[in-house]
């Protein structure tokens, strides 16, 4: 609707039961603003649940978030524009607006507001919002991109011919000419810079006006004054018969600016295309059985867990399940970016999104859709790319204060020159709004980001929060945790030391059937052994960086390292007593009464740890090993991973403090561990990164999340942020000092309009490109 | 001289029917891949397995 008038008669409409009026009706009503009515409209059934179960994800109570495309973005004012409407709307409680994407992230209370109020919201200053849909967006993309081939190509085609007419009339200046030639060659050179300026140049002045209109100066408003300028001035002389006209120079720089315009949405799109294809690899269709013999197509999402679902070789995954039936290879590339196949068989985890390669499989349902580890995945990247580091902030604001600088100065610039040299005040003015478009500093930072994110999520290195790219950057000190992350985190049983009555297959099993409840990697050296089915277990609990305890049949056990035993039974240790008892981590199994047995593990180092702990050493920084571990089981992975530092025994809570002290001795601390075990001290740390596996780091509070195999991807991580800060700065530099450095030369009128257009594009396209070194 | 005010609208009609050829271009989606066709060459190879090629050849031969 476009006004409240026409809502009012609308509702009026339907609530007379007179829908019909709008089922048969062959022509639209007239509206008073044409704006797309009929798109509005539908934003009534995005409030429906079944339609919004594809992309709203609910937090607690009623606080919904989700994904929307904004058309009509063109640069970081927009965004802001958005950013600021949306938040002072009643019940929205937050909005993020990615520039590089177009895409927004809005979470509300829908006691308040509902999705649809939003939608209608952001159309009401002039854009337009669709929930993320990916097909949605991709076909976006393509009318974007063929839009701006038009327009592109018109400003080339017919910017040669004035350029040409042009040529001749700049050699008419010097040899002479007809007066009935120039002024032939005028009329037609305005005639083939009219359709430019029109319809090449529209982009320019739509996105100005909305500017003016909400009482901002984005970058769109010198370019679109510099080139309404020059065209009416040249106009004015042309019909007043004297001066000089600037057709010339108003195609070509419509046509450079649409040349850097369509660059940065092809780079914008290419950086891009990694979470695009994990997008479009979520399955949309399933085949589903509805009993033993028949099956049904369905889609992904209306997928249901517990669902038995059929997956032939070579189709998607279209949700996470468990095997059933079958024995395949897997291929999980877009999500690890491990690009062998990982083989499964009956009872292995599979994930939504990865493609089966061999064998027909079944599988159980264990989430879909909104849950799903891929939908997980897409929401922490996109949450990643919508929030701003600080840099990028400022240098929004910068561009803002920028802008009203150069109206103000051209137009002093323009009076001035007006008093003293009437004959070129216009190409003065000109040259001094095109020139100094603070286009790069608008892109310096949002096209570094994301080539970032992109070139590390295609390695394996996923990113969700905004921040953590430019954190990590100035990290200095990182602290791995052990267990899972620099070694195996497979461990085995090297030794049972047996101290009680009990028998040794009581004791495993009694040690098994507790840790079959936990989620440590030491479990899993216990996964092995059978467990008795008659035993029951009661009471159990499991106290982190401690141990476990558990009542099985009727007598209380503790299972744990040798600290926490201590503490909390009293006994003595036999640890010390026995000098023959092998390097390794150190469980003990006791009652009440005393100690039954040790377990020895052991947990082999992982491949590629050594030299990652080296390469972050030689990059400066201090690589450290927390452990809640013994010293036994830590101190020769450390020495043979060569830490700097390292401690055992800690309690999560101890980490935090450690990490807490190194902070406040200036450090920026970048905490290396998996996600459950060590979360406090991961949200603790400046930047933290989660090595997780199958859907654990859903859970986890990390910055970001290890989704390769391949640790040395951390270093690669490392450089390429690094690398992204650099060319950040490099950026910056370069647009602060162009524009700085040429305005002085534009208001003595030393730069001639043309070569103002030039060298504000090239500013921009250097800066794009520069970007763009981060993707290799 | 006068012979530009003939030959510039010529040129203007040819102009347009430039732009003309570009939006038609443009619209039938000619430039919708610009990667893919490149790649497109390079695959066509494969589909043709080693025996169609000696078909072909033994086809000249025959010819011949």
């Amino acid at each position: 609707m476009c006004c409240k008038g026409c809502e009012a008669v609308a509702q009026a409409i339907v609530d007379g039961g007179m829908e019909n009026y709008y089922r048969y009706r062959t022509e639209k009503g007239i509206t008073a603003q044409e704006l797309v009515p009929d798109v509005l409209r539908q934003m009534e059934v995005y409030d429906r649940p079944e339609v919004q179960k594809t992309f709203v994800r609910h937090a607690q109570g009623n606080i919904r978030e989700a994904s929307l495309i904004l058309e009509g973005i063109v640069c970081a004012a927009c965004v802001w524009l958005n950013e600021q409407h949306l938040k002072s709307l009643p019940g929205v409680l937050d909005v993020q607006v990615n520039y590089s994407t177009h895409r927004a992230r809005v979470s509300w209370n829908d006691d308040e507001t509902h999705l649809s109020e939003i939608l209608r919201a952001i159309s009401a200053i002039g854009y337009l919002a669709h929930p993320y849909d990916p097909s949605v967006h991709q076909q976006l993309l393509e009318k974007q991109r063929r839009d701006y081939l038009k327009r592109l190509g018109l400003a080339g085609a017919l910017g040669m011919q004035v350029m040409m007419f042009a040529v001749a009339m700049y050699i008419g200046d010097w040899w002479g000419m007809e007066d009935a030639h120039r002024i032939f060659f005028q009329w037609i050179s305005l005639g083939l810079t009219l359709p430019v300026f029109v319809y090449s140049g529209r982009p320019f002045y739509q996105a100005a006006w909305r500017d003016l209109r909400h009482g901002r100066a984005g970058m769109d408003v010198p370019i679109s004054l510099g080139i309404m300028i020059a065209f009416g001035g040249s106009l004015i002389s042309m019909l007043r018969g004297s001066g000089h006209v600037y057709f010339d120079s108003v195609v070509m720089f419509i046509f450079f600016l649409l040349t850097a315009r369509f660059l940065e949405l092809a780079a914008r799109k290419r950086a891009s295309e990694h979470t695009e294809a994990l997008i479009q690899s979520q399955a949309t269709s399933a085949v589903r059985e509805v009993d033993a013999i028949e099956t049904e197509i369905v889609a992904a999402l209306e997928l249901e867990p517990d669902d038995i679902v059929q997956i032939r070789p070579g189709e998607t995954i279209p949700s996470d399940g468990v095997i059933i039936e079958g024995v395949s290879s897997v291929d999980e590339s877009l999500l690890t970016g491990e690009s062998r196949p990982c083989s499964k068989r009956v009872g292995d985890i599979l994930v939504g999104g990865s493609v089966n390669i061999e064998n027909f499989l079944r599988m159980r349902v264990t989430s879909a859709g909104q849950e799903s580890v891929l939908s997980t995945i897409l929401q922490l990247v996109e949450r990643a790319q919508a929030e701003k580091p600080a840099i990028a902030r400022l240098a929004d604001r910068v561009a803002g204060y920028f802008v009203l600088g150069i109206l103000i100065l051209a137009t002093a610039v323009g009076i001035w020159w007006w008093l003293n040299d009437p004959q070129q005040w216009l190409s003065v003015t000109i040259a001094v709004l095109v020139v100094t478009c603070p286009c790069a500093l608008s892109l310096a930072t949002p096209a570094a980001i994301t080539a970032a994110t992109g070139s590390m999520i295609k390695k394996g290195l996923l990113t969700s929060r905004g921040y953590a790219l430019e954190r990590l950057a100035r990290a200095d000190t990182i602290v791995f945790d052990k267990t899972g992350t620099l070694t195996q985190g497979q461990p085995g049983i090297d030794r049972v030391l047996c101290y009680g009555k009990l028998k040794e297959q009581n004791i495993l099993q009694i040690a098994a059937l507790l840790e079959s409840r936990s989620e440590h990697p030491l479990a899993r050296a216990f996964t092995d052994i059978e467990l008795n089915e008659s035993w029951a277990l009661i009471d159990f609990r499991n106290i982190p960086g401690g141990g476990l305890t558990g009542t099985v049949n009727g007598v209380p056990y503790y299972l744990g390292n040798s600290a926490w035993l201590k503490e909390i039974s009293g006994h003595d240790v036999p640890l010390n007593q026995e000098a023959d008892i092998p390097d390794g981590t150190h469980i003990l199994l006791a009652d009440d009464k005393q100690v039954l047995a040790l377990f020895v593990l052991h947990d082999s180092v992982r491949a590629g740890a050594m030299e990652l702990v080296h390469d972050l050493q030689v990059m400066g920084m201090k690589v450290m090993l927390y452990s809640g571990d013994d010293k036994s089981a830590v101190e020769p992975v450390a020495q043979k991973l060569g830490m700097d530092t390292w401690r055992s025994g800690m309690l999560p809570a101890d980490k935090l403090k450690q990490v807490r002290m190194l902070q406040q001795q200036g450090e920026t601390v970048a905490m290396i561990g998996d996600g459950i075990n060590d979360a406090p001290v991961l949200a603790g740390a400046d930047v933290s990164i989660a090595i997780g596996d199958g859907a654990r780091y859903a859970a986890a509070a990390a910055d970001m999340v290890l989704l390769s195999d391949k640790l040395s991807v951390l270093r690669d991580g490392v450089v390429t942020v690094r690398k992204m800060m650099r060319i950040i700065r490099q950026n910056l530099g370069w647009a602060l000092a162009y524009n700085l450095a040429a305005l002085p030369l534009a208001a003595v009128g030393i730069i001639h309009p043309w070569m103002a257009a030039l060298g504000m594009s090239t500013s921009s396209l250097l800066v794009v490109a520069n970007a763009m070194r981060l993707t290799k | 001289m006068e012979i530009i005010y003939y030959l510039v609208p010529m040129a203007m009609i040819i102009v347009a029917g430039i732009v003309a050829g570009l939006f038609w271009a443009v619209k039938s989606g000619q430039f919708d891949d610009m990667e893919g066709p490149a790649h497109q060459i390079l695959m066509d190879e494969e589909i043709f397995p080693e025996d169609s090629e000696n078909k072909e050849f033994n086809k000249e031969n025959n010819n011949e």
